[in-house]
């Protein structure tokens, strides 16, 4: 919330032109009739997805040339809002031309893409993003029809947020990796919870399988035990192997000791530190910290702290540790 | 032509309106609290101004009708004093209201709610009312208040409101109810019903947006929502609106005088209006006529998606709405239309066309023909009108989202 924000925006000025025109214009609305599809030779499939009483539904009609597998004609009907119809449209463009084993590999996004005016500039509001998943899962359907296969075999991965099409193996590495704490940051990091919002808890706008905040919650549990496991180990394991440890094992050993025995002093004084590299050679192992807060400038930093920081990690670890503040 | 059909949100404000609200803001700009005569200057104006609401609602002279700044504000008012008043500071810790309030009363209830106060949200029957025997089952000798609106913004149903109030007296229970619909669209004697509070925009009745009312019974006790200057007789503090409290005046009196010639006149280009509609096919309208707003009308309409109608109608230059202008840019279906028990394929098709004393027989004939080409042109694009069906293993089920309803 700040300024931008204090007059919600107009939905449809944030429509690309391209979906103003195809709502007011479809290209390809219509039926094809299994005469028609007979006519030609070629096999009729017809799909649907959604209903009326989601709010928005659409009908797929690919007549596919049963010797090539290609969708020499496609038509759409739809009951939705502009984006719906829009979106409708420019997926049944995309999929004229394709075979269907080509046609199952357009997503929503590529959709959305296709209806933008300018490559940098979203075709719709985030909130509209969903409707775009409508003709995502249509062209599954229709596909899964043809070739006689489930729609899950289609998918890869375990899509978490269908707007942005994150997996769950995504947003549980971006966790991991970046140490996030909270859904907005996986938003940031990932745009996963950035449209609909569907995905984030339950009670939006659809049911899903997974939510951020449980994935966020399961996430940071399994990290915490890891961290706990690797503490364990690192006092079970002692001094002696620490020098023969990988770096990700040395910075979780480090980190555990420093957990143990020191953090919550420099805590109570308002400040922190974290760990920024280790360095090693023949004669010494050099840790690299950082200090935060009260910590950061405090006379003793450089001098008490640090040497009760080191001392603690030279026996605890090894005796080659040398604590470096940068 | 342009048409304006949303006069549920807002109306225009009336031009004789505009011009007696003229003198306050350059000329006669004193503060009304001040002792000198810039100040009293404007005083026989706002004692004029509220004569012109007392005389319009048939309220005593005993009664208290405290301009605020909007309807918004008095539903806060009576909702959290008397949470105050009566919970906090009472023995009481209960609240009954609808599932179909406006979100000025449904917030602030649900805030309540985090507070400790127990809320009961009752439902509303096919016609979209409350029945004055369910609001009956539901009291209890905890219970503060009933908040019940006088007419749905959404569909334009008149609640039963004499009945309500009935009971709310014989059971000692405070009644508020959310007027901003009904004032200055339908009679509101307040002398024939026993109503303690109730809420009005003078913006909903061709005044300007920025002021509201609340009507106090007897002037009975209700602490203040804002503290500060204790202007309005010390029951609402901060400088008092001039010219927006003369407009208010002359819009309510407007909206009253000759009440059943006007309401008469809306009625019928309404009814023409509806009448039109009703000829398309797989189309209908919540709630009977005779006890709905003159102005309102709710239609379905089958295979036609709610925002994309909104979208033709606005290239055809008519302003509709799906429903509460509040919830317009959501997804969510339309919560009052669940509410009436509809099925969710419904609370996706609903229009609604909300007419004022301006609007004009040419209006309603551009408004027709626009309004049927458009649902032609948007059923020929609906899957659900298609023909061809899907092949064996396409057929798609029905929503399993379940939607929430107003809490």
């Amino acid at each position: 919330m700040a300024k931008d924000d204090l007059l919600g925006a107009s939905l449809w000025d944030a429509y690309s032109n391209k979906v103003t025109t195809l709502m007011n214009n479809p290209q390809h609305q219509g039926e094809i009739t299994p005469e028609e599809a007979e006519s030609h030779g070629n096999k009729l499939i017809v799909a649907d997805f959604g209903a009326e009483s989601c709010g928005d539904a659409v009908r797929l009609y690919w007549e596919v040339d049963p010797k090539t597998d290609k969708i020499v004609n496609s038509k759409f009907k739809s009951f939705g809002c502009g984006t719906a119809i829009a979106s409708s449209d420019v997926m049944t463009e995309l999929c004229i031309g394709l075979t269907v084993q080509e046609a199952v590999k357009i997503t929503n996004i590529d959709v959305e893409k296709a209806l933008r005016d300018d490559p940098d500039t979203p075709a719709v509001p985030p909130q509209k993003m969903h409707c775009s998943v409508m003709a995502y899962d249509v062209i599954k359907k229709a596909a899964s029809l043809y070739l006689g296969v489930t729609e899950e075999s289609f998918e890869e991965d375990i899509i978490v947020c269908e707007c942005a099409r994150v997996s769950l193996g995504t947003i549980q590495e971006v966790i991991r990796l970046n140490d996030l704490k909270t859904v907005e940051e996986i938003t940031d990091y990932t745009k996963a919870g950035g449209f609909c919002k569907s995905c984030i808890k339950p009670g939006g706008h659809e049911d899903r399988e997974y939510y951020l905040v449980d994935i966020l919650a399961d996430t940071r549990r399994e990290m915490d035990e890891e961290k706990m496991k690797a503490s364990a180990d690192a006092q079970l394991e002692g001094a002696g192997n620490f020098e023969e440890m990988t770096l990700v094992q040395q910075i979780k050993a480090v980190d555990a000791v420093i957990d143990e025995n020191v953090r919550q002093f420099l805590i109570m004084d308002g400040g922190n530190m974290e760990i920024i590299d280790i360095k090693k050679d023949d004669d010494y192992i050099d840790i690299y910290i950082r200090y935060m807060g009260a910590c950061d400038g405090c006379a003793s930093s450089a001098t008490g702290t640090l040497y009760a920081i080191e001392s603690t990690l030279k026996e605890k670890l090894s005796k080659k540790i040398r604590v470096l503040p940068i | 032509m342009q048409v304006y059909l949303d006069n549920n949100a807002t109306t225009m404000c009336d031009p004789q309106v505009v011009e007696v609200m003229q003198p306050f803001f350059s000329q006669m700009y004193g503060n009304p609290s001040s002792l000198h005569k810039f100040g009293t200057a404007t005083h026989p104006y706002i004692r004029k101004a509220i004569d012109q609401v007392y005389t319009a609602l048939n309220a005593s002279d005993e009664d208290d009708i405290i301009f605020t700044s909007c309807a918004t504000e008095s539903n806060n008012w009576v909702l959290k004093s008397v949470f105050n008043d009566y919970i906090v500071n009472g023995e009481k810790d209960h609240i009954i209201t609808t599932e179909v309030e406006h979100p000025s009363v449904l917030s602030t209830c649900r805030w309540l709610e985090e507070q400790g106060v127990k809320v009961t949200y009752l439902p509303v029957n096919e016609q979209g009312i409350v029945e004055p025997h369910v609001v009956k089952s539901f009291i209890t000798n905890k219970t503060a208040l009933v908040s019940i609106m006088w007419a749905s913004n959404e569909t334009g149903m008149i609640f039963p409101i004499k009945e309500i109030g009935e009971i709310c007296k014989q059971n000692g229970v405070l009644f508020h109810s959310d007027g901003v619909q009904a004032v200055g669209k339908i009679p509101v004697d307040l002398q024939d019903v026993h109503i303690d509070f109730v809420s009005m925009s003078a913006h909903k009745f061709h005044g300007p947006k920025g002021v509201g009312a609340l009507y106090i019974k007897n002037s009975q006790a209700l602490s203040p929502l804002l503290h500060g200057g204790e202007q309005m007789g010390h029951r609402r503090s901060g400088t008092l609106n001039v010219p927006y409290i003369v407009g208010m005046g002359k819009a309510i009196e407007l909206a009253t005088t000759n009440m059943e010639e006007k309401i008469a006149s809306i009625r019928a280009k309404r009814d023409r209006l509806e009448d039109a509609l009703l000829e398309l096919s797989d189309t209908f309208v919540v709630g009977s006529r005779e006890n709905r707003t003159p102005n309102t009308i709710l239609i379905s309409i089958r295979g036609v998606e709610g925002e994309g109608m909104l979208w033709d109608l606005n290239n055809g230059q008519i302003g509709a709405s799906t429903g509460s202008a509040c919830a317009s840019a959501e997804l969510e279906a339309n919560t009052v239309m669940l509410a009436i028990g509809a099925d969710n394929e419904l609370a996706h098709t609903g229009i609604r066309l909300s007419l004022s004393r301006f609007t004009t027989d040419e209006e309603i004939d551009y408004t027709i023909e626009h309004f049927k080409n458009a649902v032609a042109r948007l059923r020929a694009i609906s899957s659900s009108f298609a023909k061809v069906q899907p092949t064996p293993g396409g057929e798609a089920g029905e929503c399993a989202m379940p939607h929430h309803m107003a809490h």
